[in-house]
């Protein structure tokens, strides 16, 4: 018999977290781990501080100059509001946006950008990163013979799987995905997250959805958010069965409101 | 049933007073439209008739681009060599285009990316006054401030000369080609900028690989709009440049640009005389190069586009 093996340290550590646009508070008491390897979800109507906890993981709370965040993230153990090259940070952390942004760039181009900054310049290494990322992404069959047209002009599914390549052509520890189906059609939503569950082998990911069956397929454990408030964390399974421990998330989770 | 109306129509289905309004405006508009059209053709017809009988009768390709001598007042062998004009403006206009390039593209993307809230409200306003600065006050400066300053300097014996010139005109062209260019820099979508932020890239990263090329098309506008005002512009140019025929050699030398040529000599020449036909077709000239300099940069932004 093998040793149970000690509880490696959280990837995410959040503890007391707020956050305020000017003085309005939009999100408080925010406490939570995210685990290596997991698939993290955060549920909640629109409103609930969501997309707001998502920003401040990778600092992009600055592209906001109202926002101001209170409380402690940490990274890896490190403190990332002492992190001392931004950059660097987000380098680790892959962002996917609920509407697609597929950059005025090639499709090629698109996906090499983050390689290039990163100082890769030989044409070998970049079409080796290029492919395995849109092939990871589920997106290389589709745009093999066209990686020199413009991303922008993909379909909306197709672009949204060519930011899923763009972010994981940067070697991220971390993906967050913001309601990334939005603008997805079903089918193209269901392959994505076939993606998403193979991904989870080699990094974490943290999922912010509006749909609540869509954590219940694809999230081990799954964070409530109401009103700048999180109500709950808990296995996501509990979470469908009754075994809640708010009646909001409840209520929430079978459709009441929301 | 329902009843006649005296104009015509029911009750229900009646011209009223903002359909007529509708249709009044539609007519205005249209004859606005139309007149931009009418204005430039009838421009051109203007000049091309003043200088056709010098194009048909005296002209000469040869001595109009070749030869350096423009003498139309000589009493006894009338010369009307074009070439040091246009070198004189070409001159003047590419050290200012050398000036106002990276001033004016770096202070859009200084406006544009960099500076936020209340610095970049006044930096807007003081950049958009600049623009409002009449073309003789820029000369005024050019004569009595950049004059003395450029013989001091350099040690040279006269300060009115391409530098001058060319230095007055980039600073005049600057202000309207940072709004053009500013102009071009904020339509390219935040969203973007975010996107390739996430992806660990740095501010200037951002600005050179994404939002540079994806405003390309209006900053090559702006650069091209700016070439087209240095060859226009005709007043600070008369003031700065010395106005005496040359050919440069270098940017300490005197030149006469077409445009000053035109606006100093069409006074004293006699309607329909050889002189006053030779001056328009330099017009023609300058109409014929702006044309040109604007119908390039209007299919390089489509053909940009495009792709």
């Amino acid at each position: 018999m093998v040793a149970a093996e000690p509880q490696a340290r959280p990837l995410l550590e959040v503890r007391d977290l707020a956050i305020r646009y000017g003085d309005t508070l939009a999100l408080s008491g925010v406490t939570l781990e995210v685990q290596k390897h997991e698939i993290f979800g955060i549920i909640g109507p629109a409103g609930s501080g969501k997309t707001s906890f998502l920003r401040t993981l990778n600092r992009m709370d600055q592209f906001t100059p109202s926002m101001s965040v209170d409380g402690e993230i940490r990274f890896n153990g490190r403190d990332i509001r002492r992190w001392r090259n931004v950059y660097s940070l987000r380098r680790k952390i892959g962002v996917v946006f609920p509407l697609p942004v597929g950059l005025p760039l090639s499709v090629y181009d698109n996906v090499a950008l983050s390689p290039r900054l990163g100082g890769i310049k030989k044409k070998a290494d970049l079409d080796v990163i290029v492919e395995r990322c849109l092939r990871r992404a589920a997106l290389w069959d589709e745009v093999k013979d066209r990686l020199d047209s413009l991303g922008s002009l993909l379909s909306g599914g197709q672009q949204q799987r060519l930011t899923i390549a763009r972010a994981l052509s940067q070697g991220p520890e971390l993906l967050l995905l913001d309601e990334f189906s939005i603008a997805v059609d079903p089918v193209t939503t269901m392959r994505i997250e076939d993606v998403l569950k193979e991904l989870r082998q080699e990094i974490t990911i943290v999922l912010v959805t509006n749909l609540v069956q869509q954590a219940r397929r694809l999230a081990d454990r799954t964070a409530f958010f109401l009103t700048g408030e999180c109500v709950e964390i808990a296995e996501t399974e509990r979470m469908f069965t009754r075994e809640v421990q708010d009646e909001r998330t409840r209520d929430y989770v079978e459709g009441r409101f929301g | 049933m329902p009843q006649a109306s005296p104009r015509g129509g029911d009750a229900i289905d009646r011209r009223n007073l903002d359909w007529y309004i509708d249709k009044g405006v539609q007519v205005l508009v249209f004859i606005g439209g139309v007149s931009g059209i009418l204005f430039v053709i009838s421009i051109f017809v203007f000049i091309t008739k003043e200088g056709l009988g010098f194009l048909t009768e005296q002209f000469s390709i040869g001595e109009f681009f070749g030869s350096p001598r423009w003498a139309p007042t000589s009493s006894h062998n009338p010369t009307y060599g074009a070439l040091a004009l246009i070198a004189g403006t070409a001159s003047v206009t590419g050290l200012a285009m050398v000036i106002a390039v990276p001033f004016s593209l770096g202070a859009a993307i200084f406006i544009g990316e960099f500076a936020t809230g209340k610095p970049r409200e006044y930096l807007k306003v003081l950049v958009e006054l600049l623009a409002a600065i009449p073309s003789v006050v820029w000369g005024f400066i050019g004569l009595s401030i950049m004059n003395p300053l450029i013989i001091k300097l350099f040690n040279v014996p006269v300060g009115l000369n391409v530098l001058n010139s060319g230095f007055i005109l980039g600073l005049m062209a600057a202000p309207i080609m940072t709004t053009i260019a500013e102009d071009a820099l904020k339509a390219v979508p935040d969203t973007y900028r975010e996107a390739a932020e996430a992806l660990g890239a740095t501010r200037w990263q951002v600005i050179l690989r994404v939002v540079i090329p994806a405003a390309k098309p209006g900053l090559l506008a702006a650069v091209l709009l700016g070439v087209g005002r240095g060859f226009g512009e005709t007043m600070a140019v008369l003031m700065a440049s010395g106005h005496s025929i040359n050919l440069p050699t270098s940017v300490f030398d005197s030149v006469r640009a077409l445009t000053a040529t035109i606006a100093a000599e069409l006074g004293e020449t006699a309607v329909g005389s050889d002189h006053y036909r030779a001056l328009f077709t330099l017009g023609i000239f300058l109409f014929v190069v702006t044309f040109v300099i604007n119908l390039t940069a209007d299919l390089v932004v489509r053909g940009i586009r495009r792709k």
